[in-house]
């Protein structure tokens, strides 16, 4: 036994050691039917409605290749710079486990579909950092098992098991890191950047649903030390259960803390499986991988190679969308953002957000301004993900048509949209029952309007000889002088009429 | 009360019944065409038939009189509405054990699926009764088809109606003996190693391996996948003929199906029949033959031979050196593919569960059931699999075992370049008696030496009979073997060769099946 040692703070462990990272993401595919089957695969079915005798496993039943499935996977390893393979096989991973059918998963082993690729991240300071790609493979899910009675959900102490093979048989892509060496001190954001770009990118192509909360996209994150300098890999350990993108990085983050402290105290590391709990942000030993699991694969007679033609290959890659980077880009100039903007825009998780508020009808920076600044902290303060928050880019876009048109100063967008966030229904909605709106004190802004028709003598004399136009300036020094909160259209009004126009 | 009878035939002494099921399926074809005979007259005759020498043979494991009756009823009504659905429609046959049916019992012959109605019929089963063919029952065989004598299926064994103390081959013992035995006029096999050749050559009957491919696998019990083949047992080369038209072909649910016509076999039986093999290149593999093979089996093959040439044929002899080695690389492939597929069996959605008390994990009741189910042949293969197919072994065996096969299936191309069909004995020795080898797994499977090849190259492969071993009285068969998908050359050739041969026996082979006991 490895006595029990401290975990080693962060910036001590960065002096001693380079953390390697292995990252092994499962897809499931958002294709209508299974993977070998006809089978449907919405989530939250009634259990077993989904099934047929393939994905059951019945007795004499065979598989039949989803041709869509291959072609998402294709799809997936362009999009991810990889080479796709000229002919491949599925393989059996042979091992008894009640949740599945076969007791043999049909997957792909020494021979997947697309290999050798990598994938840029964007850093949270802008920076991009290239993780490669060693191979991205098809498989087959599991069914789900649902222990009944005894502590909640663990199998120890349950009364009995109940089985749901409704999962059983939907495509799944597990797309595989190369040993990511380098990150140092980056390392578990670079996890968590890698998570994030992936995610991303696969929602583009609208190939999954990547809900990392239902488990259509799920990560488990190898990681192993090496002494500063060292060549020479240390053993890893695998965490699974790492149910958000955040989870990734504090669970990379804690299995190198406590690698170091075990490594340190003079310990070895146990290669094994550990689960990441959550609430304490910490990992526990799962299955100990003493003796090395033999899965026995070998090619799945019951199916033919894939060879895809290079013609194949080409339609596939025509059909591949707008990839986030090349996104990116263009939302940097279409919307003339600097650097830091387009930072800050990525880093909020609001690209997509505002993009969906500008097809609404908003100005890109109003929409920028509200999902950037105002929305991310009312998110923050919930402790969500910003497009977890009860608002939609129409409403957003919907508020800010509201402002432009004099019906709402800034001040008062912020409470009905804090309206909406409560669930009091729609923009106007909020306005109607809420009554808001402008109250026009007409008293306070003449003397307002005044005052800047005194400080700027000149444009009040050209207002007055017939340029209207020159009440702009007029117009912004009031709307800066109360803070906004003024309508700028009365303000306007106001000025021209104070100018005898 | 108990009298005896020959086979079917006319001195069967129950004269109506022995008429009918005396007939071969292209007779009985024409009669119900002809409306000489309802499909249920000749269904009746064929269930008094079962019902009479079932206790002497145990042919079948399950027969649905009800649901053949049926069948036969609207085979009928569909001929006199003028719609009938094929040339055997209304033609009653018998199917291994070992495809789903979803109105019988699959049992595999195993403890294991005792009981078990699957929800679905195989895409065989579908076809058959599209064409209106009437299903009989399920035949018994070695379980989950593994065995070379039916002795290892768990509900005993079937007795071969030539010698009731002797085994009908196996696994598809059952299809076979319920020919031999007047039992069924067709029946379908499945040939994972040998398993329809051979017990045709030991019950003097037919029987075909189509290639790899040509028949839909879709509700085929697995046992080794890439080997594993349905095909059709008659007792003629035509009636065998008419059946794999029915049942071969393209099938979307069988991803190793093959996408390409069905070979013209109906038609190229009936140009053999003919009897001119002139222009038709055979080839006698050397390396199947001389030592270790039976006098009478050698005897049997060279008049064959002698024939074939009187027939035109020419014939050369032909070397395929890495036959030597198919019997080894066989058995690292079937066990392991077996270990694979048998794993489904574990107690959780369907079959036996055993141990299930609530006191135990599911892991432990998938071991007790799987120890309580699989019968000591079905363990072995599971455990030689199992360890072939392991890290560090698997190079060494399975790996070395595909090799094998590759090199086989260049021998057959490169024969194939010389010579339009290969021929050999179809084993090397006549049905041994029950319980004789039972101990002796290594001789068992001797009895599948010559016709794994084919298996492991997915060639077509026919067994028709050569006549009876003149030390023993029991039948030999000739193997035929064509290139994948040349399955007309092996009709046209074991067509022309069993004209020949009746013509020189005096009679047709099958009808000197000793008389059985009936019940
Ligand atoms: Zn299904």
């Amino acid at each position: 036994m490895t006595a029990v040692a401290e975990i080693m703070d962060y910036d001590e462990l960065l002096e001693r050691f380079d953390p390697v990272l292995g990252l092994e993401v499962h897809v499931e595919l958002s294709t209508a039917t299974k993977m070998f089957c006809g089978c449907a695969t919405d989530f939250g079915a009634e259990p077993n409605t989904q099934v047929c005798p393939v994905c059951l496993g019945m007795p004499g039943a065979l598989p039949v290749v989803n041709g869509t499935a291959v072609e998402s996977a294709i799809r997936i390893g362009l999009a991810l710079n990889c080479r796709v393979a000229e002919w491949c096989r599925f393989a059996r991973k042979n091992y008894f486990y009640p949740d599945m059918p076969k007791n043999f998963q049909t997957s792909q082993y020494d021979e997947p579909i697309v290999f050798d690729g990598y994938l840029d991240v964007v850093l949270d300071d802008g920076e991009t950092f290239r993780v490669e790609i060693e191979r991205a493979h098809m498989e087959e899910d599991t069914g789900k098992s649902m222990h009944v009675g005894g502590a909640a959900g663990r199998i120890h102490g349950a009364e009995h098991t109940l089985m749901d093979y409704n999962r059983a048989g939907v495509p799944l892509i597990e797309i595989v890191t190369k040993p990511i060496v380098g990150a140092g001190e980056r390392a578990p954001e670079v996890a968590r950047a890698y998570v994030t770009a992936l995610r991303d990118l696969l929602r583009s192509m609208r190939v999954s649903d990547v809900r990392m909360d239902q488990g259509s996209l799920r990560c488990d994150a190898n990681v192993s030390l090496s002494p500063k300098g060292s060549a020479e890999f240390g053993t890893r350990t695998e965490t699974k259960n790492v149910n958000s993108l955040r989870s990734v990085e504090r669970a990379v983050r804690y299995e190198m803390r406590r690698h170091a402290g075990v490594l340190t105290a003079g310990g070895t590391i146990v290669q094994e499986t550990r689960h990441f709990d959550e609430s304490t942000a910490s990992t526990s030993a799962g299955r100990p991988k003493e003796t090395a699991e033999d899965y026995r694969y070998f090619p799945e007679p019951d199916l033919v190679p894939i060879a895809p033609s290079n013609e194949w290959i080409e339609q596939l890659r025509e059909t591949l969308p707008e990839l986030p980077w090349e996104r990116r880009k263009r939302v940097q100039q279409d919307w003339q953002l600097s650097d830091e903007e387009l930072r800050d825009l990525v880093n909020a998780g609001a690209l997509d957000l505002v993009a969906a508020t500008v097809d609404a009808g908003a100005s890109p920076a109003e929409a920028r301004s509200w999902w950037v600044a105002y929305l991310s902290q009312q998110a923050n303060t919930q402790g969500v993900e910003l497009e977890a928050l009860a608002i939609t880019p129409e409403q957003v876009a919907r508020v800010i048509e509201l402002v432009s048109e004099g019906k709402l100063t800034h001040k008062l967008a912020r409470q009905v949209v804090d309206g909406v966030l409560a669930g009091k229904g729609d923009p106007d909605e909020v306005v109607a029952t809420e009554g808001i709106e402008v109250v026009s004190d007409d008293s306070a802004l003449q003397a307002a309007v005044d005052e800047a028709l005194a400080a700027q003598p000149d444009v009040a004399d050209k207002i007055r000889g017939g340029k209207v136009q020159a009440a702009g300036a007029v117009v912004g020094a009031v709307m800066k002088a109360t803070q906004g909160q003024a309508d700028a259209k009365r303000v306007r009004e106001l000025v021209l009429a104070a100018c005898g126009q | 009360m108990t009298s005896t009878a020959s086979g079917g035939g006319p001195s069967d002494g129950r004269t109506d019944t022995a008429a009918l099921t005396g007939l071969t399926a292209a007779e009985l074809a024409a009669k119900l065409a002809a409306g000489e005979v309802s499909s249920v007259e000749v269904t009746r005759a064929y269930l008094d038939r079962i019902a009479a020498v079932e206790p002497a043979v145990h042919a079948f494991l399950h027969v649905d009189e009800e649901g053949a009756l049926a069948a036969a009823r609207r085979a009928d009504e569909d001929r006199a509405a003028g719609r009938a659905s094929s040339e055997l429609a209304g033609v009653p046959l018998a199917l291994k054990d070992v495809l789903t049916t979803s109105d019988m019992p699959t049992t595999c012959g195993s403890k294991m699926l005792e009981g078990w109605t699957p929800p679905y019929d195989a895409t065989v089963t579908r076809r058959l009764r599209e064409a209106g063919v009437v299903l009989l029952g399920k035949t018994n065989m070695d379980e989950f088809a593994m065995g070379s004598s039916t002795e290892n299926s768990a509900y005993g064994p079937t007795r071969n109606p030539w010698d009731t103390e002797r085994i009908p081959g196996g696994s598809g013992g059952g299809s076979s003996a319920a020919l031999a035995a007047f039992e069924a006029p067709l029946a379908i096999g499945t040939d994972t190693g040998g398993s329809i050749r051979q017990p045709g050559a030991v019950t003097g009957t037919v029987g075909v391996k189509p290639t790899y491919g040509g028949v839909s696998r879709h509700g085929l019990v697995a046992f080794s996948s890439s080997l594993d083949q349905a095909g059709p047992c008659g007792r003629t080369v035509l009636d065998a003929a008419l059946l794999h038209e029915v049942i071969a072909g393209h099938d979307p649910l069988d991803s190793t199906s093959v996408d390409a016509p069905v070979p013209q076999v109906v038609a190229a039986a009936r140009e053999g029949a003919a009897g001119d093999l002139r222009g038709v290149r055979v080839g006698v593999v050397r390396e199947l033959g001389g030592e270790g093979y039976q006098e009478g089996v050698q005897r049997s093959f060279r008049a064959a031979v002698d024939q074939l040439t009187a027939l035109g044929a020419e014939v050369v002899e032909v070397s395929c050196p890495h036959f030597d080695y198919g019997l080894g690389a066989y058995y690292l492939i079937a066990p392991s593919e077996c270990s694979s597929n048998l794993a489904r069996f574990d107690a959780m959605r369907y079959g036996l569960r055993v141990g299930d008390d609530g006191s135990r994990s599911a892991e432990e009741v998938m071991s007790l059931t799987r120890e309580a189910g699989f019968g000591p042949e079905v363990k072995r293969r599971i455990m030689l699999g199992t360890y072939a197919l392991s890290s560090g072994y698997y190079d060494a065996y399975y790996g070395q075992a595909q090799k094998v096969r590759t090199l086989i299936t260049r021998d057959f191309t490169a024969a194939f370049e010389q010579v339009d069909v290969l021929v050999s004995p179809t084993t090397p020795t006549t049905a041994f008696r029950i319980g004789e080898r039972v101990e002796n797994p290594m001789e068992m499977y001797l009895a599948d030496l010559c016709t794994i090849p084919s298996n492991l190259a997915g060639n077509a492969s026919m067994s028709v009979p050569s006549g009876l071993s003149d030390e023993d009285g029991l039948p030999v068969g000739l193997q035929i073997m064509a290139p994948p998908m040349a399955d007309d050359r092996l009709y046209r050739v074991g067509a022309a060769y069993e004209a020949a041969r009746d013509a020189a026996q005096g009679g047709a082979l099958i009808d000197r099946v000793p008389q059985l006991e009936v019940a």
